[in-house]
């Protein structure tokens, strides 16, 4: 067995353990560190489909900065952990019915039509790539994500900050 | 031994996984900063899948008379989109977090039903 492969399992694993433990434990807190887990594993992941620019970026992106502010966030308001729910609860058990549900079908409906290689060569996930997609085809998309993130900046003051009853 | 090589069904199967486990978390849990977690999750799932399909339909050669430059970059150029929105949203939405809690010292989202009637 290849050292590719039982790194692909190993990453595999850890990112469905990350998204329990991210839905199962009451603790925010517990929640986050899971969380962190399963973009590291993703981004394992993007490594064996041989997208390296997008490892790179699911670590500094999600990580580095979107999981740091999630926990920013948690310690700031100083949450406690969730109260005990009762042992049967109807919604949860239409919720994890519709979500049992939900993979079945996408399954069954992936079952032939994927069952395909991709273990081949890829050059379009390096950088080189990437960047020459950005500066030429997408151009204007890419232009127009400064002002998403701009107004976002803006946005997150206005609604963040105290106001001053006048 | 064969069976464990991973194929792109495989990574389609543990992308739905993610984003099952992502959506149940939305419905089930009631802490406000778990839920955003939880959508994080499922951007992150429906990522893996895009990069899973565009690998695929290279290594296939399904991108040899494709549009633009460099076709089979447009997978990979989506999930780098999803990335900054996803930056984005999680911004905006904390914001909206603390807000809530500055006016109710709480967070579970049961609670905030003003515009229900």
């Amino acid at each position: 067995m290849m050292t590719s492969t039982i790194l692909f399992w190993i990453f595999a694993i850890l990112g469905i353990a990350g998204g329990i433990g991210l839905v199962f434990n009451r603790n925010p807190i517990y929640a986050a560190l899971s969380l962190v887990l399963n973009f590291f594993s993703i981004a394992g992941l993007y490594l064996s489909l041989s997208a390296e620019f997008l490892a790179a970026i699911q670590i500094l992106v999600y990580a580095g900065a979107i999981m740091v502010l999630f926990l920013f966030v948690i310690m700031l308001l100083n949450l406690q952990e969730e109260p005990d729910v009762q042992k049967f609860d109807a919604k949860r058990g239409v919720a994890f019915l519709l979500g049992l549900g939900f993979v079945a079908e996408m399954i069954f409906v992936l079952k032939d039509f994927a069952q395909k290689d991709v273990s081949g060569e890829f050059t379009y996930g390096k950088v080189e790539a990437i960047g020459e997609q950005l500066m030429t085809q997408y151009l204007f998309p890419f232009e127009m994500i400064s002002v998403i993130l701009i107004s976002a900046l803006i946005g997150a003051i206005v609604v963040a900050r105290k106001y001053k009853h006048t | 031994m064969e069976f464990l090589e991973p194929n792109a069904y495989t990574y389609l199967a543990i992308a739905v996984v993610m984003f099952a486990l992502g959506a149940v978390g939305v419905m089930i849990r009631r802490n406000g900063i778990v839920v955003f977690m939880c959508i994080e999750l499922m951007l992150n799932a429906v990522n893996l899948s895009l990069i899973a399909f565009s690998k695929m339909h290279a290594v296939s050669g399904a991108f040899e008379e494709g549009v633009g430059p460099n076709p089979g970059a447009n997978g990979s150029m989506l999930v780098f989109f999803v990335m900054c929105v996803a930056a984005a949203e999680a911004v905006v939405g904390l914001s909206i977090i603390i807000a809530l809690f500055r006016n109710r010292l709480d967070i579970d989202i049961n609670n905030v039903n003003i515009f229900k009637w």
